[in-house]
């Protein structure tokens, strides 16, 4: 069988900084910050009291009359659901809200998403498990009376990190080849280097691939708090994430959703879709080290990128024809974390060795904070509007240079690169050891 | 030159014991694992069975380096590390976890795990809530940020009451992560969560990564305990437990096919070592099976009980057919070609009608002729590890050309080859295993002769 080509025809996003493809885009370049206290509930008093949250989201006003159905779902669904059906719209396979037409094989339309659990019922959570409390353990009959007098079929299920799928597959009608996958913050790039393989392999025409996730709520920030991953930094929430810079003091939470349409050449071509870009290499690997430390030397995320890189047919080593480095653009996973943004920044110089000053290398977490599972694919997309206009969203808040990080990380300021850009990696690395990379480059015959 | 992958190393843990013998002989026997739970007080729950794993100890399974490590291992995780341990033993793998050259150099080594939502141990949990209650007993969030504890001791406060690694217990990829650890596995890895359907689609997954070249072997499967308050109460409310409080002979409630049934809970890791044949054949490695053919599809009209919808009956049972018949394409096969089936068969009749309309639509009325090698009255509904198991014991069936009993107290089920029968010999060149999952997503697989 002939090598077949995969390539990306439509994208949607659901971020801290908006839902409109182009407008969050002109966010991103302008350097703004989606970054505030928490409003989705009391968290006053957690050490860390701000983040990025999607404020203002209507799922009916993106999918129309179909989304009434699903507004008392949980916002992890809701996401997912809002950026699907922007990606197919923009993909032309549907109107919004709507299932994919005719023409179009609905068995060769597969799901791969990288979603989160649900949200979760947290009152009744909590007050099942008092009610079930003796002060030493649980009773098992009064925590399954509270349980069942509270808790609900739909609440409980819809956490389930799967129903995402579900739903979204039902919505668009979507019937190929449908996975959910679970690394942690590396989720959606998997899930979307994963989709690529299956189109490449023959298993499906056209994939919607992404992922979809909150973890705005008090056992998600109480988890990341607890591992003092995150930023402190509550007199100045807007300038908490700080990738790459000396001060920077841990990641800040996003949520969101991104989802892309995969698409093989050919059937692409064949119904005139608009071309967003190639995907010309992904790369999957595992630290294998420590669940709770990132291999020193970042070795794991080296391989990924290689692995991606050689599957592009990319030599890092090697100036392309314009005489530039290879790679134009790195969205980086960033997440300004000590560890993080120090060992990715080695990668990239192992990786690129005396070309790696000249890879910019930037983090858009400085701007919507991080997205958990869904960080991978709404950074993907990034990469597709940089390919697209020729823009690199920066950096902000990089004040102060850290020794360790001394890469083009784009700083405070967007740049349009001269000679555009035509390819780009987007890193994504999981708590325990889970690195994925992807690389896309602008689609020529 | 197309790569053919195999099975070259089993490992499982479940009701009837700790590795591939135990289940195997478990089956033959006809024994079942089902019976009273331990492990959770059920004296509220409508259901008081389980298929809890057979005792078995993690740090048996681990270099003494990573036995601190079982702190922050959950019940899943220890089952996933159990059952890679003895695929990767029963493979004959020299790994990290061996003072030896590992046989497969580390970057070659992947791993696919397939996992579900891990509950968080309600005891530690609740302690730490119970501790941020305000004066009339009411949880209060202010109380959980805040870092000042009652008796006014800093770092004393609500959520201080939980380790600092709490949540990285409960992440569902920490099964793969603690095995890639382990055996020092650093090639592609992934953990996929579909419900009863993981395992089988990282099966799948597994093959494709080494079908394509990017490894030589995979640790692949899956595992998962609901045996805990949330992951029973859920699996209730999603329809797939039994309402008989008063029952303790789980093999009269669990009876897979037939209208008088129920579902019972169990926990499992099913994980095997899937490697490329060429390299499994210059090692000298026993192939169990080869995976010959993969499928998944969606059922978009699937029946999920969150009243979002109604499932359109006559489109229900679709998304399996399209994956079954998925992997008999990929795997060059006919219908006609498969001697025996591996269904999920839950014991949920609503479930269970639609896995045999499904079966029937494919194989026509040669069904009634092919036998089901049905588990699930003897380990209970395992979730994401039950696929691993399914696909486990079509491996040994091959390997053994043999099938193992099946013990069923229901009455005969028409045109199904379901009922109760003893072990017995027979030729087996293809099997097929399949998992419809409660989210509509399918994943079948094709096992053939090595």
């Amino acid at each position: 069988m002939s090598q077949r080509r995969v390539v990306i025809t439509g994208a949607g996003w659901v971020t801290p900084l908006g839902t409109d493809l182009d407008d969050v885009w002109r966010r991103l370049i302008a350097g703004e910050s989606a970054i505030g206290p928490i409003r989705r509930f009391e968290a006053d008093t957690f050490s860390t009291n701000f983040a990025a949250e999607v404020r203002h989201f209507d799922l009916v006003q993106l999918m129309g009359e179909a989304g009434t159905a699903y507004t008392d779902s949980g916002v992890g669904i809701q996401f997912a659901l809002g950026a699907a059906s922007a990606a197919i719209a923009r993909a032309g396979l549907a109107r919004p809200g709507e299932r994919v037409g005719d023409g179009i094989d609905p068995r060769r339309f597969g799901i791969y998403l990288g979603s989160g659990e649900g949200s979760l019922d947290f009152e009744n959570f909590v007050a099942t498990n008092l009610a079930g409390w003796t002060g030493n353990d649980i009773d098992g009959a009064a925590w399954a009376r509270k349980a069942y007098a509270c808790m609900t079929a739909k609440r409980e299920i819809e956490q389930e990190p799967h129903v995402a799928i579900s739903y979204v597959a039902r919505a668009f009608g979507l019937r190929g080849p449908a996975f959910n996958c679970m690394t942690a913050c590396a989720a959606s790039t998997q899930a979307v280097g994963e989709a690529f393989e299956l189109i490449r392999h023959g298993d499906a025409e056209l994939m919607l691939a992404g992922g979809s996730h909150s973890m705005i709520h008090p056992l998600g920030m109480t988890g990341f708090i607890r591992l003092t991953a995150m930023s402190t930094r509550r007199d100045d929430p807007s300038t908490a994430a700080r990738p790459f810079d000396k001060t920077r003091d841990g990641f800040v939470m996003g949520e969101g959703a991104g989802m892309v349409v995969l698409e093989e050449l050919e059937h692409a071509q064949q119904r005139g879709a608009n071309i967003l870009a190639e995907v010309a290499g992904f790369g999957s690997t595992a630290d294998a080290f420590r669940i709770t430390d990132i291999q020193p030397e970042g070795q794991g995320a080296v391989a990924a990128i290689r692995r991606a890189l050689a599957q592009a047919g990319i030599d890092p080593a090697l100036r392309d024809a314009s005489g530039r480095a290879p790679v134009h653009y790195v969205s980086a996973h960033g997440t300004g974390t000590q560890e993080n943004d120090g060992i990715e920044t080695t990668a990239i110089k192992t990786v690129f060795g005396e070309l790696a000053p000249e890879v910019p290398f930037s983090s858009v977490k400085s701007m919507m904070g991080h997205l958990i599972q869904a960080a991978g694919a709404v950074e993907l997309i990034t990469c597709l509007k940089a390919i697209e206009t020729g823009f690199l969203p920066p950096t902000i808040n990089l004040n102060t240079p850290d020794p360790e990080c001394d890469l083009d990380h784009v700083p405070n300021r967007a740049r349009q690169v001269e000679g555009g850009v035509e390819v780009c990696l987007s890193n994504s690395f999981g708590f325990g050891g889970q690195n994925d990379t992807i690389c896309v480059r602008k689609f020529r015959e | 030159m197309r790569r053919d992958v195999v099975i070259t190393g089993l490992g499982a843990i479940s009701a009837l014991g700790v590795g591939k013998d135990d289940l195997w002989n478990g089956l033959v026997e006809g024994t079942s694992g089902l019976r009273r739970m331990q492990r959770v007080d059920a004296s509220g729950l409508p259901c008081r069975v389980a298929g809890e794993a057979a005792p078995f100890a993690v740090r048996d399974f681990l270099p003494k380096s990573y036995r601190k490590a079982t702190k922050v291992m959950a019940r899943d995780t220890e089952l996933a590390v159990v059952a890679a341990a003895l695929a990767a033993k029963d493979a004959g793998l020299n790994t990290r976890a061996d003072d030896a050259e590992p046989t497969i150099p580390p970057d070659r080594l992947g791993c696919q795990i397939g996992a579900g939502l891990i509950a968080a141990e309600t005891d530690e949990l609740t302690r730490a809530l119970s501790a941020s209650t305000d004066e009339q007993g009411v949880f209060s969030l202010e109380r959980w940020g805040t870092d000042v504890g009652r008796d006014g001791r800093t770092g004393a406060g609500g959520m201080n009451h939980l380790p600092p690694l709490w949540m990285l217990k409960y992440l569902p990829n920490m099964l793969a992560c603690h095995v890639t650890i382990v055996h020092g596995a650093e090639g592609p890895s992934n953990t996929i969560t579909c419900a009863e359907a993981s395992a089988l689609l990282s099966l799948g997954e597994s093959m494709r990564v080494i079908r394509r070249g990017d490894a030589d072997a995979c640790f692949s499967g899956g595992a998962e305990s609901k045996v805990n308050y949330m992951g029973l109460l859920r699996m209730d409310l999603a329809g797939r437990v039994a309402h008989t409080d008063e029952e303790d002979d789980g093999t009269k409630i669990v009876r897979p096919f037939a209208d008088e049934s129920g579902g019972v809970i169990g926990e499992a890791g099913g994980v095997m070592i899937l490697e490329e044949r060429e390299h499994a054949a210059r090692r000298g490695a026993t192939a169990y099976a080869r995976v010959s053919g993969f499928g998944a599809a969606q059922t978009s009209e699937c029946a999920l009980p969150t009243g979002v919808w109604e499932p359109d009956e006559r489109e229900v049972e679709r998304g399996l057919v399209d994956a079954i018949e998925s992997a008999l394409g990929d795997a060059g096969l006919g219908a006609e070609a498969i001697d025996a089936i591996v269904p999920l068969g839950l014991g949920v009749p609503a479930c269970d009608r639609r896995e045999a309309e499904a079966l029937r639509q494919v194989f026509g009325k040669a069904l009634a002729e092919i036998p089901l090698i049905t588990l699930t009255p003897n380990v209970g509904n395992c979730s994401a590890g039950q696929g691993g198991l399914m696909a486990l014991v079509g491996a040994l069936a091959i390997h053994q050309q043999a099938i193992p009993a099946r013990i069923h107290t229901g009455p005969a089920v028409d045109g199904l080859d379901c009922g109760p029968s003893a072990a017995r010999g027979m030729k087996i060149e293809n099997g097929l295993v399949c998992t419809p999952a409660l989210g509509g997503q399918n994943a079948a697989l094709v096992l053939s002769a090595p």
